[in-house]
């Protein structure tokens, strides 16, 4: 039997993406994004505390970090744990002596499980974003749209301010962006896409996706691909100075990466950890910002 | 099955009460040489095979064969050199095979702790009965070879079931490597006994390091290093605990053993701000001045959520 006749037929082939939530502007086509004082760039900072229960479902699939090892895989749970315990008080002290906000992205059992971690993200004058109710709820089509809004109503009402969004694992159903926009959020993390924010368009209004660029994912290039501090470092800050040098070609830029808690936060790592904030804030035309100032700023004409 | 193995109660690194080492040390160190044997022809456990390339595995045996052989005595000898006494992470099976490292360490007066019979046999489907056997014999064992009462405790192959560590507390152990929150102690909520939770590591454990990362020698070198320093100027807010994991296998390894030496050497110039402690002495000045004080803190904060492991309240 071969495949049926609809493998070869293409309905969306046509100029532009077949995707609804945005069009095809490549770079040459577009005018270019300007910020006040000027800025050529954002920075933005994403600290993921999320919670890494025992027993995740195998369904859709396993979150990257999730647990590894047989029934009760106490060595990942207790490792995970160390980042919302340890690490993030280490990321925000950090953050502190730079004169950096961040985006600390909080799912909903995180949020009700440690109350003194929210107060602290408060207290430090950063924005709290929402992740979700676990790694273990990840998005995904096989969700129904209304299992689906369950979930979002539940992070709701745990963070009822939060106004930027973060998927478990990045993952979305197709519906995932209009359930978002219809629970009032108006940022997403998951989407890279661009370098700048984009606004994405739904039934329900419009949400940004700040580039939140995969390749500079702590977890995946210390932790998955075992590079050195050293060479993560250098990433991120060279992030940033291209920004810098292709602004008079592309106009202002964003982007976003992630301290992971209980990677970023161990101990040897804090020594690199201060190289990457100094350097960022050594950077006068570089604004290191909270996802939801970077969405403002370049909402601003200057 | 449960979300939250409820072992421990959150408790937040910002803003605990000072914990303070004796003679006012920052950092308390202490370092653990895993002595495992691991078998030529274990038997299956239905959740894990011993040899992930089945039986036998002759470069996984006989690495580790060198390191019993041969890697164990650099080891000790660098240890010597440096003033340095080991917590032995112990299969209590090689007590038999291998009674000369036993003797070697016995006369440097190193610590044991249990680290299960041998390191091919998994928790994994033990009843409480079983779990009790390997408990009974790790102590009996040690106690008829060294004369040490062992009160340290990591899982073999860190396997375990729900059991795991109220067992060890009932047992009077005083500490547990197996859990991985924290760089301070914290008391455990097992149903008797007062076990702490000691922090051991993966991320600086050189089978972490040299097996799963892959990293070079003066990279592994490097990461201690920071480590230290890292941990030794946050002691002087509140004393932390920093262990270095050990296999000989490993790191004994004739293109390893020099970059490794740097390390002890550094570390061991800063004797007037470090602690160098046994896993028990550790948990036993946490347990006599700070069991407490950690408890009151919790329930202070209001984050307590009583009952014990794997049964919430």
């Amino acid at each position: 039997m071969p495949l049926p006749d609809e493998y070869l037929q293409y309905p969306h082939r046509k100029r532009g993406f077949d995707q609804p939530f945005y069009g095809w502007e490549p770079v040459p086509l577009r005018k270019k994004a300007k910020l006040k004082k000027r800025l050529k760039a954002t920075a933005t900072i994403v600290v993921p505390c999320e919670f890494f229960p025992l027993d995740p479902p195998s369904e859709p699939f396993r979150h990257p970090a999730g647990m590894k090892t047989p029934y009760p895989d106490l060595r990942h749970y207790t490792s995970r744990d160390y980042g919302n315990r340890v690490g993030v008080f280490r990321i925000l002290r950090e953050l502190d002596h730079a004169g950096c906000k961040a985006t600390f992205c909080v799912d909903a059992a995180t949020a009700e499980r440690y109350p003194p971690l929210l107060d602290a993200i408060k207290d430090g004058k950063h924005e709290i974003a929402a992740a979700g109710v676990s790694t273990a709820h990840i998005h995904h089509a096989g969700l129904t749209e209304n299992e689906e809004r369950q979930l979002i109503e539940r992070v709701r009402s745990a963070l009822p301010q939060a106004t930027t969004w973060l998927s478990p694992a990045r993952n979305e159903s197709f519906n995932t962006l209009p359930l978002l926009a219809e629970a009032g959020f108006k940022v997403c993390l998951d989407w890279e896409a661009d370098m700048r924010p984009l606004a994405m368009k739904t039934a329900h209004g419009s949400i940004t996706a700040v580039p939140h660029y995969n390749e500079l994912s702590d977890f995946t290039l210390l932790a998955t691909r075992n590079q050195s501090e050293d060479e993560w470092v250098t990433q991120i800050l060279s992030t940033a100075d291209d920004h810098v040098g292709r602004y008079e070609d592309e106009g202002a830029g964003a982007f976003a990466f992630t301290l992971t808690p209980f990677i970023a936060g161990q101990p040897f790592r804090i020594e690199a950890l201060r190289r990457i904030l100094a350097g960022l804030a050594a950077m006068d035309e570089i604004r290191v910002c909270t996802a939801a100032k970077a969405v403002d700023l370049f909402g601003e004409t200057p | 099955m449960h979300s939250d193995p409820n072992l421990y109660d959150y408790w937040p690194y910002e803003g605990r009460p000072r914990i303070k080492w004796p003679g006012g040390k920052k950092l308390a160190f202490w370092i653990a040489p895993n002595i495992e044997y691991y078998e030529w022809n274990p038997p299956p456990n239905p959740q894990r095979k011993p040899w992930p390339r089945g039986n036998p595995d002759v470069v996984g045996y006989s690495q580790r064969t060198w390191g019993n052989t041969v890697g164990h005595w650099r080891m000790m000898e660098l240890f010597d050199k440096y003033g340095l006494r080991g917590s032995i992470s112990l299969s209590i099976g090689l007590i038999d095979h291998h009674p000369e490292i036993i003797e070697a360490c016995v006369e440097r007066n190193w610590e044991f702790f249990s680290h299960g019979i041998y390191n091919t046999r998994f928790s994994y489907g033990m009843d409480e009965a079983q779990e009790r056997a390997v408990l009974e014999d790790s102590i009996k064992s040690v106690e008829n070879a060294t004369g040490q009462r062992i009160r340290g405790y990591l899982a073999p192959a860190l396997t375990h079931t729900e059991k795991t560590l109220d067992l060890i507390a009932e047992y009077d152990f005083w500490y547990t490597c197996d859990l991985f929150q924290d760089d301070q102690p914290q008391p455990l909520k097992t149903k008797a006994g007062r076990l702490v939770s000691l922090p051991y590591s993966l991320e600086v454990n050189d089978v972490i390091g040299y097996s799963v990362q892959g990293w070079s020698a003066e990279r592994y070198a490097d990461v201690l290093i920071r480590h230290f320093d890292q941990l030794l100027e946050e002691g002087s807010q509140s004393g932390t605990v920093m262990c270095i994991p050990l296999h000989a296998y490993l790191v004994s390894q004739p293109h390893r053993l020099r970059a490794f030496k740097r390390v002890l050497k550094h570390i061991t110039s800063h004797n007037d701000d470090v602690w160098f402690a046994t896993g028990s002495e550790i948990a036993e000045h946490f347990r006599d001045n700070f069991w407490d004080q950690t408890l009151a803190d919790i329930e202070k904060r209001g984050i307590a959520t009583g009952g014990t492991g794997f049964a919430p309240a």
